[in-house]
């Protein structure tokens, strides 16, 4: 028997912070608000490390019931909680990310009026997605994902006075509802054929079950079904639009929801549902080719971002990809791996590039910035460290998840692998950029000159001029550094002399059943080892040296001959802006939905349907009896009386008929 | 007084307290005050005493509590005969627990005609209990029109601009077509010398009416269209809006929370209870309709100008899930159609009381002239958006309990149905939240907003219950599920057989 661990408390602890600043934080001092706020997450991370540390005892997977939920027949859903591995993977990284993110925000959104609205709208996200993560059943992790959504969408609408805030929280919100359309509809099918949303239940009913060989089967339909609420959460092709949007909400956000753990969401489900997967290669290709096809389109608009933070968001957009590409070919723990280094390091660099725009008084356009790497060392270093680390050099954590990814790819279709790699020269290349123009270079912002107490959205410190953030900020970015350095020798293959401690730690949940079809078909275990080791080791090498390439170019446009990118997009003004304008894509939705949607219903069925066709018809039903009554009893006028005589009357003659016909018979 | 004594005769209590507090109030003299009060304290106590209901109800156990039968008039038979089981037992309830509310939101906004006001609330609540707790099909319909006149004067006397229009429209409407109703009640009545409703429906369990499989269809028909006009069903819909637009708050309140339900109720008690076989029959043109309501009513709501419009037009697409739910004759969907009944009561009657509130400050509700107000209002607001929440059906709220039921059994019912309802998920989402951006977000674009006050004491004595509420049943949906779901499973018996009757042939 396993020891009860208190599971529940790991979500219930940051709700009950977002309660108390939610009700008490408005008449409370900055300082109250921050205890509150860091003490609730602090203490879910602090109770998962408990966890953690008792985890190598505990019969897995490892079940707590808590309260019950809906009964309807024999239908049932229940609070519950599972821990497993990768719930426990899951579960440090939320924690501890999130609590580095709540640690920095503290300097970051120090000097926002609404500084305890943040704080609970932050505590109640670490709420919803630990209940997603540690959720025993579908709907459970159902609620966590629309609480996400919901956070998601209070906080990037955080500064709700502007529109395209507003707009973009909306925004994100509908597209994801348009994902969980599908997630249900899984839900459903599930329900159906198997009576159930408990994770162990349907695992159970699913794995006897055969890999439905061509065409779309039952696990199948319910695993594309899946993939589109991934798509959703995750940002990815055809859903992703909202993500760069939503770039609008404070820095911290897009760090800890838009980068580290929320749209990682979509990943996390799909490697719960393995087992479904396994057994159904259509969907499989499905999600490998979406992740493949999301990774490569949204680098590229990487290239021609000018916000520094658009441009992280196409590469999480593009990084996500990469996940969704591991899933796909069945290398659930490899896309798990990459979740984990990419948490660190592009949480990193979403904190560093807050730390950037602080510095230099809310601008994100890096055409005003450069030359910031003597006025802001500490953030310049943490951020080459975050830079590095996804552009995929030797060594750092970004570089051993990728590789695996990309290698696993390569087994399985070398197209993937090809994709993929042409995109890794692409990441290496936009964030080099973003490098070179941020921090090298000459200065061409005007903050220096006129201070930045005035025009700051994203509440300075009222002192003037280029600074360093306080160390309330830089310390979480040092440790986000350090991780971003180390986090990848826990999973460092054997072809580079490791053991891949991270994949042997998962095995038990994505290999214990292993029976992996499709395009998956070689499991790792079964392979000769030398011949594989050494082609991997060439492999390596290859995305070593276009990681290098990447910065080649980058270094040279950016930094050796600055004017040449210019002179580049005007020659190819057509692909230029094209890139610019994001293929254009949010314009095609526009023009394909949202106007046919809204002008649709306007004009055809409310003002024609509901009001020329139904609305006239009963009206002229009334004014036609009001009619009628004028003529046969030659009344003034056709006032009520006269209409609603004449409506009774008919009425008592169908009365009369129905039970007269009644009686008849 | 013991348990069974009081037992037999709280339906009396609890329908007709309002009632008697409402005749006391004739008698009371016109000191608005006074007259507040006085109902309140009625409403309160109407509510105290309905809980007995679901305190001493015995769940899990199915069929009809808290009965009483008495004998009432000899001819035509008509019986005393009033009885709750776990399906309408929560709609008593929920008509008592929004009066109170009712009365708070009026405290300031009624200035004149206090008095009859007042009177009329109290009248139209017996009126809704009634419909709610009796068996006896003419007691039922006594009820069942008793409500139309208090409602048609809350709208005609209370109402805004085009107040008689909207206030004769709902009543011609709703009255030409509970005549058909009263025509199968009284052919009912020839064919089987009684009222009850339990003895009919025994009797048509046991085939013993005759002439009833010729009728049936037309029977059917007849009570169907009075509930379909009510509900109101896709296209008998077009009253809704303007009764809405025109009602006081309080009227939209009980209108939307309660009335609507009669029509739901109704197809749940008598089509289902007492023609199984046509309600199978014509289910897939209803549940067509249904369907065709949850998406229309979706996106008219979504282009409304009008604050009112939009939440009236967001009731016709949420009935629509309750009465797919009903036509699913699964477990899963009527346990839904139940819970998304109560639900819808809750949260649209939450933000008829929001919509009045703005409209109490700013005397329109054109979404147009708002804008910005999160930041001049914040507390309204946040009530504001809690209560969206709950409309949107975000999980551990109650609106999402009953949708995903409904769609479970829609789903089980007819996979396509299902999935053409479910987008439902999607269009809650725009209109909700576009309109919530379009008052609330962004800057303050007219001076007038600037000087509005925010929500105050009586309102949110007034909102936050519901809000409260409406987060209680998303998270323990089983305090009322344990109720509601012996009485489902009894209403469905009859089509488990209907149905293996078919499998049979």
């Amino acid at each position: 028997m396993n020891p009860n661990l208190n599971l529940w408390l790991i979500p219930v602890l940051p709700l009950a912070g977002a309660a108390i600043n939610g009700f008490l934080g408005k008449k409370s001092s900055r300082t109250a608000v921050t205890t509150v706020a860091l003490f609730f997450a602090g203490a879910a991370f602090a109770w998962a490390l408990v966890v953690a540390a008792r985890f190598s005892s505990l019969a897995l997977p490892h079940e707590e019931p808590f309260a019950h939920w809906i009964r309807s027949g024999n239908f049932s859903v229940d609070f519950a909680f599972y821990l497993d591995q990768l719930s426990l993977v899951m579960l440090l990284i939320v924690t501890g990310v999130g609590f580095l993110i709540h640690v920095y925000s503290v300097g970051y959104m120090w000097d926002d009026p609404s500084y305890y609205r943040f704080f609970t709208y932050l505590n109640l996200f670490m709420f919803f997605m630990l209940t997603l993560v540690l959720a025993g059943n579908y709907l459970q992790m159902f609620i966590g994902w629309e609480g996400v959504g919901l956070a998601s969408y209070l906080l990037i609408g955080f500064w709700f006075t502007k529109d395209s805030a507003a707009s973009a929280g909306k925004k994100a919100f509908i597209v994801n509802r348009i994902g969980d359309f599908g997630f249900l509809i899984a839900l459903f099918l599930l329900i159906k054929h198997f009576g159930s949303l408990n994770f162990s239940q349907v695992f159970e009913a699913v794995k006897p079950l055969a890999p439905e060989a061509a065409g779309v089967g039952l696990l199948t339909t319910i695993g594309i079904l899946l993939m589109v609420g991934a798509a959703g959460k995750s940002a990815q092709i055809p859903l992703y639009v909202w993500l760069p949007d939503a770039m609008e909400g404070p820095t911290p956000v897009s760090a800890l929801i838009h980068a580290a753990t929320m749209v990682t969401a979509g990943v996390y489900m799909i490697s719960r549902s393995h087992v479904i997967f396994e057994r159904a290669p259509g969907a499989l290709t499905v999600v490998a080719v979406i992740g493949t096809l999301t990774a490569f389109f949204a680098a590229t608009i990487g290239i021609a971002q000018t916000d520094i933070k658009k441009v992280l968001a196409y590469s999480t957009v593009s990084q996500l990809g990469y996940m969704f590409m591991a899933c796909g070919v069945g290398a659930f723990s490899a896309g798990i791996f990459h979740l984990m280094t990419h948490a660190f390091f592009k949480g990193l660099l979403f904190l560093a590039a807050g730390s950037v725009i602080h510095a230099v008084g809310g601008e994100q356009d890096m055409r005003k910035m450069g030359g910031l790497r003597r006025k802001i060392p500490w953030t310049f270093w943490t951020m080459t460290a975050g830079t590095l680390a996804i552009a995929g050099i030797p060594g750092l954590a970004g570089f051993f998840s990728k590789d695996e990814i990309l290698w696993r790819a390569y087994q399985a279709n070398w197209t993937y692998w090809l994709v993929g790699l042409i995109t890794a020269f692409i990441t290496s290349f936009y964030m080099f950029r973003l490098w070179f123009l941020t921090f090298f270079g000459e200065y061409r912002g005007e903050v220096e000159a006129r201070g930045h107490d005035t025009h700051d959205a994203h509440g300075g410190h009222g002192h003037g001029g280029i600074h360093e953030s306080p160390r309330v900020m830089v310390v979480p970015l040092v440790i986000l550094a350090i991780l971003s350095v180390i986090g990848g020798y826990v999973g460092v293959p054997a072809s580079l002399g490791g053991s891949n401690h991270f994949e042997r730690f998962l095995d038990p949940v994505f290999h214990s059943q292993a029976t992996s079809g499709g395009e998956a078909t070689a499991p790792p275990e079964g392979r000769e080892p030398k011949t594989e080791s050494s082609n991997e080791l060439m492999f390596t090498g290859i995305s070593v040296v276009v990681a290098f390439l990447g910065f080649g170019a980058a270094w040279l446009l950016y930094y050796r001959r600055p004017e040449l990118p210019g002179r580049i997009a005007a020659s190819m003004s057509g692909a230029y802006q094209t890139l610019v304008h994001k293929y254009y894509v949010d314009e095609i939705y526009a023009a394909l939905f949202v106007r046919p949607l809204i002008n649709g219903s306007t004009r055809i069925l409310w003002q024609g349907v509901d009001r020329k066709v139904i609305d006239a018809a009963v009206n002229d039903a009334g004014y036609g009896a009001e009619h009628v009554s004028d003529e046969a009893r030659h009344m003034q006028s056709g006032n009520i009386r006269s209409y609603a005589g004449w409506v009774a009357a008919g009425c008592a003659v169908i009365v009369a008929f129905m039970i007269w016909m009644g009686v008849g018979r | 007084m013991n348990g069974d004594g009081l037992n037999s005769i709280i339906l009396t209590l609890v329908t007709f307290a309002p009632l008697a507090g409402g005749l006391l109030l004739m008698l009371l003299p016109r000191r608005d005050r006074d007259i507040r009060i006085f109902s309140l304290v009625v409403s309160l106590l109407t509510f105290v005493m309905s809980l007995h209901l679901p305190v001493y109800f015995r769940r899990g156990q199915s069929g009809f509590q808290f009965s009483i039968d008495k004998p009432w008039i000899s001819t035509p038979n008509i019986h005393y005969h009033m009885a709750v089981d776990g399906i309408s037992l929560w709609l008593v309830v929920l008509t008592t627990f929004l009066t109170p509310l009712c009365v708070l939101i009026s405290w300031n906004s009624v200035h004149e005609r206090v008095k009859e006001f007042f009177i009329l609330l109290l009248i139209l609540e017996t009126a809704l209990i009634g419909v709610f707790t009796s068996l006896d099909l003419f007691l039922f319909y006594f009820f069942w029109e008793a409500t139309l006149i208090p409602m048609a004067l809350l709208i005609g006397i209370f109402g805004h601009e085009r107040k008689v229009y909207a206030a004769v429209k709902f009543f011609m409407y709703t009255m030409v077509a509970s005549v058909f109703m009263l025509a199968a009640i009284l052919w009912l009545y020839a064919h089987t010398g009684t009222f009850d409703f339990v003895a009919i429906r025994d009797q048509v369990a046991a085939g013993s009416i005759p002439n009833f499989p010729a009728a049936a269809q037309w029977l059917f028909l007849g009570f169907f269209l009075a509930f379909a006009v009510k509900v109101p069903l896709f296209p008998f819909h077009t009253w809704l809006p303007d009764a809405h637009v025109e009602a006081p708050t309080a009227g939209s309140v009980l209108l939307a929370g309660v009335l609507l339900k009669m029509g739901t109720y109704g197809m749940l008690r008598f089509n289902l209870g007492l023609f199984p076989e046509q309600s199978r029959r014509n289910a897939p043109w209803i549940m067509t309709l249904a369907l065709i309501g949850i998406i229309y009513g979706a996106l008219v709501a979504m282009v409304q100008p009008n604050m009112k419009k939009l939440i009236a037009y967001s009731s016709v697409s949420h009935l629509g899930f309750v009465v797919l739910g009903i036509f699913s004759f699964t477990q899963a969907g009527l346990n839904g159609a139940m819970f998304v009944m109560l639900a819808h009561g809750i949260s649209t009657g939450g933000l008829f009381m929001l919509a009045g509130i703005l409209h109490e400050r700013r005397h329109t509700y054109e979404i147009s002239e708002f804008g910005g107000l999160a930041a001049t209002v914040p507390v309204y607001a946040a009530s504001y958006l809690f209560i969206v929440l709950a409309s949107v059906g975000l999980p551990l709220m109650n609106g999402f309990i009953g949708e995903f039921l409904v769609l479970t059994g829609a789903f089980q019912a007819r996979p396509v149905y299902g999935i053409l309802a479910a987008t439902g998920v999607i269009w809650s989402a725009c209109y909700l939240l576009w309109m919530y951006q379009r008052v609330f977000y962004g800057k303050i674009t007219q001076l007038k907003n600037n000087a509005i006050g925010d929500i105050t004491g009586v309102e949110r004595l007034a909102v936050w219950p519901c809000a409260l509420v409406a987060l209680v049943m998303g998270v323990a949906p089983i305090l009322w599920l344990s109720a509601i779901d012996p009485a489902v499973h009894d209403a469905l018996a009859p089509f488990v057989q209907v149905a293996s009757r078919a499998v049979g042939r």
